[in-house]
């Protein structure tokens, strides 16, 4: 009846993930129970589940990446504390635990963190930045955040319904086979992964359509806010790099269920191939990541510092220049494998070329800030942070692209401190900063300032205490998953690490802090008239938060930084510009599809992991029927009256008119 | 506004706080240079050449690095917005002169270590035979689930989780492995390098200095992974043959019964060495006429695949 699902898969004899998992489940039930005894559910139902509006599905991506960013934390501290106990000593964590726990923690934060909260941030702030009304496809949109959530549901069940791989975040066969990790956690791994890599990709399909399709009438590619550009080259990476790893686990799949032999040891197998194409995935993905949130930092460097951003053209250049370059490199990731010296060395090569648009994006930032007049927001200080933590990151990795120097360093913990560096200092302190940035866009109020300072410096701190002792130990010959150790000279540089961990959990848990407190002062940190920080590109020319359908009219793009154009037209007339003729807007409805959609995609893959074959059936007809419902519906948009347009944007118009009134009194 | 600069002032007091700790930092992993241990001390040519490339390469990008983290402090804290001295110049967006400067700069540093990565990666290449006046001494190694066999073809003996090696004498590696991938990564001689099944891999190093020093595994494979480490015992030419001569004189055989013994997963065995070992065993591995490594014991139950064989 079950598949091979039966009590035993209750881990009832490991205290550490039953308790965790029931005190997790029990605030789960809490939080469900108070929606629906407050009489939530229709709201939930009605706003955000089946919304298919660009802003609410991406405020529900970065909701999910700080959700899953508190269980990846989890992960790192148990990590930490586990290595700083095992020294001549199996620690708390025996290795079938610990092993899981790392594999976790990297599935987690890459897929379930980064890539949600990079996703999110497009999503919501893209359209707007091309002064457009939605994204090509809103259901479809709402299918792939719906998939990437199901995914991480799948991650997370394991926890307490089996076990999660053990493999580390890419499994390498043949460990990764059935011979050698005949568990369900790999499988778990896959499947969700799948699912979620479908999500992304239909993610990908979306955002790129949008952008080569849909923009404001003058807004042309040279005119495009860099993020957009950014957004452009990170959703076409997607686009080219996603089907390869989907491909690369449905391969190891068929290894695993149908007795395939791409990747075993036995029949011709060949598991050199799975390492290949993983990593021509894996190293595009790490600027799929990275590119947004240079692009977030681009736009809060130059509003903050009260100028155009320094060599825009340069910036696109770079951006697209990365973009290519960075499916050339992805071998570096096994130098020793033994490739020879040629191969080494023009992998080496390639992948020192990158940094050079990498440098320049550096540097224009620096001359970006050179005769600014900058605003130390807490976003500022991200960016700041940012920019000095990622030269150093930037550093390392160039150091481990040059081949000699990675025969010694492979697979060590300067390695997990290279990609630490780049991840935390690049990609989390860009979404940390993008977060304070648009919060305000988002949400109608800004995030208390002096809590998000006093976390942004418990998390570069944090940072330097947990990462500068790892490059250490690594410079020691210590290697990264390492259960316990023997060596006493790396004791102490671990000890200092996981010191270094319970500083930046001070700064997450000054970030909760300084959210609760901003939602309870709302209303002094409101802000009326939608361009708090003094922004330049068209976002900011929405009310905050923006009406469903964006814009009330369409901007009319005359050049660079449309809106900051506007703003100095109607300062210097001192008054607006003459108020628009308005018209109704259509917009898309609201469709339940991707959320049941991801919900059979979820039983789908349970019932795959667990061999439950007749609900794989139940949950494939499932969803070809939602795709079948969705096809035959007759209305598709609902429309939003002239008088309801006006009267929104109306109100807009006053609280800038009076902002004017005010800056020009 | 006093207000506001005293907290201004305070952050950039903060932040240079901050970046007094990252220079600690640094001057606290330059100390490592001189640590006793780990690839920075390197007890070989090859570790020696990878320390030198390796300082090199820092050398060359701290000159960049250094400058552009202090320029972004010194703009930032100039700039700032309390700064009534401070030019501002909110249309100044271009400057042909500085595009120039910010391609080439990073360009360059990559053009120079470029060269140094084609250089060094042909120098350096696992395979590449030491160029040392003896012939090279000829070990193989075997990954096994989990723990190391070291096998010496030409002296007929093999050893298990100990790897010993005569000083000054060009050690040739070629590895397999059993199972899984694994690195066999000895931090003190230098380059690691991957052992897959089906498969040889070559590998050459030397140690200069008598010692014994850390070997481990350095790719994850299992739950036996931590404990999958190995002492490399260099010792003198004369000391060398010495143990020769003992363990040729002691302990088990080597053959194909033996060698499925080790198949079976386990962890924590201490080193022991083998008296003598049937020819041609690793070539036996490599091509496959012996079969991968067990698993875990579950996978028997139901994997016709595997072929546990009690000896």
């Amino acid at each position: 009846m079950f598949g091979n699902l039966t009590w035993a898969a209750i881990p009832f004899d490991q205290p550490i993930p039953l308790y965790s998992a029931a005190v997790v489940g029990l605030m789960v039930l809490a939080v469900l129970a108070w929606v629906v005894i407050k009489g939530h559910v229709p709201y939930l139902w009605r706003e955000w589940i089946t919304s298919v509006d660009h802003k609410r599905i991406g405020a529900m991506y970065c909701m999910l990446a700080l959700l899953m960013l508190l269980r990846g934390f989890i992960d790192a501290l148990m990590m930490r504390s586990q290595q700083a106990v095992a020294f001549h000593a199996a620690g708390y964590l025996p290795p079938e635990h610990y092993n899981q726990i790392f594999s976790a923690h990297g599935t987690i934060m890459i897929f379930f963190v980064a890539m949600p909260f990079m996703i999110g941030l497009i999503n919501y702030v893209m359209p707007l930045q091309l002064g457009v009304r939605d994204v090509a496809f809103p259901t479809f949109n709402s299918v792939g955040f719906w998939l990437t959530a199901a995914g991480a549901l799948l991650v997370n069940i394991s926890l307490v319904v089996g076990e999660f791989s053990r493999a580390g975040w890419l499994p390498y066969p043949p460990l990764s086979e059935l011979q050698y990790s005949p568990g369900v956690g790999i499988d778990y791994y896959l499947w969700a992964l799948e699912i979620s890599g479908a999500g992304t990709l239909i993610s990908g399909i979306n955002l790129v359509t949008t952008i080569l399709k849909t923009r404001a009438p003058g807004m042309s590619y040279g005119r495009m806010p860099i993020f957009c550009w950014t957004a452009l080259a990170s959703n076409l990476l997607i686009v080219a790099a996603f089907p390869i790893l989907t491909a690369t686990l449905a391969m190891l799949l068929l290894d695993r269920y149908l007795d395939f032999h791409f990747f075993t040891n036995a029949a011709g197998g060949n598991p050199m191939m799975f390492v290949n194409l993983i990593w021509a995935w894996g190293h595009p993905e790490v600027y799929i990541l990275i590119l947004p949130a240079f692009g977030a930092f681009s736009e809060i460097v130059s509003t903050f510092s009260g100028k155009p951003l320094f060599g825009y053209r340069s910036m696109v250049v770079a951006t697209m220049a990365i973009c290519v370059l960075s499916f050339m490199v992805w071998l570096h990731h096994f130098f020793t494998m033994g490739a020879g010296a040629d191969v080494n060395g023009i992998f080496g090569i390639m992948s020192m070329v990158i940094a050079v648009p990498t440098g320049v994006k550096v540097f224009n930032w620096l001359f970006t800030m050179y005769r600014g007049r900058v605003r130390f927001s807490t976003a500022m200080h991200w960016a700041v942070g940012f920019m000095v933590t990622f030269v150093i990151g930037g550093m390392t990795g160039v150091l481990l692209a040059v081949p000699p120097a990675d025969f010694v360093l492979h697979n060590s913990l300067f390695l997990v401190a290279h990609f630490h560096n780049m991840v935390i200092g690049g990609v989390l302190f860009g979404a940390f900063a993008a977060y304070e940035y648009w919060f305000p866009k988002a949400f109608g109020f800004k995030l208390h300032e002096r809590l998000g300072k006093a976390a942004f410096w418990c998390w570069f701190t944090g940072f330097y205490v947990a990462f500068v002792p790892l490059y250490a130990v690594g410079l020691l010959g210590m290697t990264r998953r390492l259960q316990h150790y023997d060596q006493p000279e790396w004791h102490p540089w671990l000890l200092v690490a996981a010191g270094g961990a319970l500083l930046i959990f001070c700064g997450i848990a000054l970030q909760a802090t300084q959210l609760i407190v901003s939602i309870r002062s709302r209303r002094r940190l409101a802000d009326s008239t939608g361009d708090i920080w003094d922004g330049r590109t068209l976002e900011w020319a929405t009310p905050s938060p923006p009406p469903l359908f964006n814009f009330a009219v369409m901007p009319d793009v005359r050049g660079e930084e449309p809106y900051w154009g506007m703003k100095r037209k109607a300062i210097e007339a001192m008054q607006l510009s003459a108020e628009p003729s308005y018209e109704a807007i259509e917009i898309p409805r609201n469709s339940p599809t991707g959320f049941v959609t991801a919900f059979f995609a979820f039983i789908l893959g349970f019932g795959l992991i667990w061999h439950i074959w007749w609900l794989v059936v139940l949950a494939l007809i499932g969803a070809y029927a939602t795709f079948v419902v969705f096809a035959w519906r007759d209305e598709t948009e609902s429309v939003i009256p002239q008088e309801e347009v006006a009267r929104i944007d109306r109100a807009n118009r006053a609280a800038r008119a009076l902002a004017l009134t005010e800056m020009t009194a | 506004m006093a207000s506001i600069t005293s907290r201004a002032v305070a952050v950039l007091r903060r932040r240079s706080l901050a970046a007094a700790g990252i220079c600690c930092m640094l001057v606290a992993l330059s100390a490592l240079a001189g640590c006793e241990r780990g690839i920075l001390d390197p007890a070989g040519p090859v570790g020696g050449a990878e320390r030198v490339i390796m300082l090199d390469a820092l050398a060359i990008m701290l000159a960049i690095v250094v400058p552009t983290i202090l320029c972004t402090l010194a703009f930032a804290w100039w700039y700032r917005a309390t700064n009534r001295r401070a030019l501002y110049a909110p249309r100044w967006a271009y400057s042909g002169r500085l595009e120039l400067l910010v391609w080439s700069i990073p360009a360059l540093i990559v053009v120079f270590l470029g060269g140094i990565a084609w250089i060094s990666s042909h120098d350096l290449d696992p395979a590449k035979r030491l160029s040392a006046g003896s012939e090279p001494l000829e070990v193989e190694v075997v990954a096994l689930d989990w723990k190391w066999l070291f096998i010496y073809p030409d002296q007929h003996v093999a050893s298990v989780n100990r790897l010993v090696a005569p000083v000054g004498v060009p050690l040739h590696f070629r590895l397999t492995s059993a199972s899984v991938m694994n690195v066999f990564f000895v931090p003190r001689l230098g380059s690691e390098i991957y052992a897959m099944y089906g498969m040889t891999t070559e590998l050459n190093l030397q140690a200069d200095r008598t010692g014994t020093f850390h070997g481990l595994a350095a790719h994850i494979n299992g739950d036996g992974f931590s404990d999958m480490t190995f002492e490399t015992q260099a010792l003198s030419p004369q000391e060398f043959s010495q143990w020769l001569v003992s363990t040729q004189a002691q302990g088990p055989t080597l053959d194909e019964a033996a060698y499925r013994g080790l198949l079976r997963q386990s962890s924590k065995i201490e080193p022991y060495t083998y008296r003598t070992v049937a020819p041609n065993l690793f070539q036996a591995i490599v091509s496959q006429q012996l079969p991968p490594g067990e698993g875990p014991h579950i996978a028997q139950a139901d994997a016709e695949t595997v072929s546990p064989q009690e000896d």
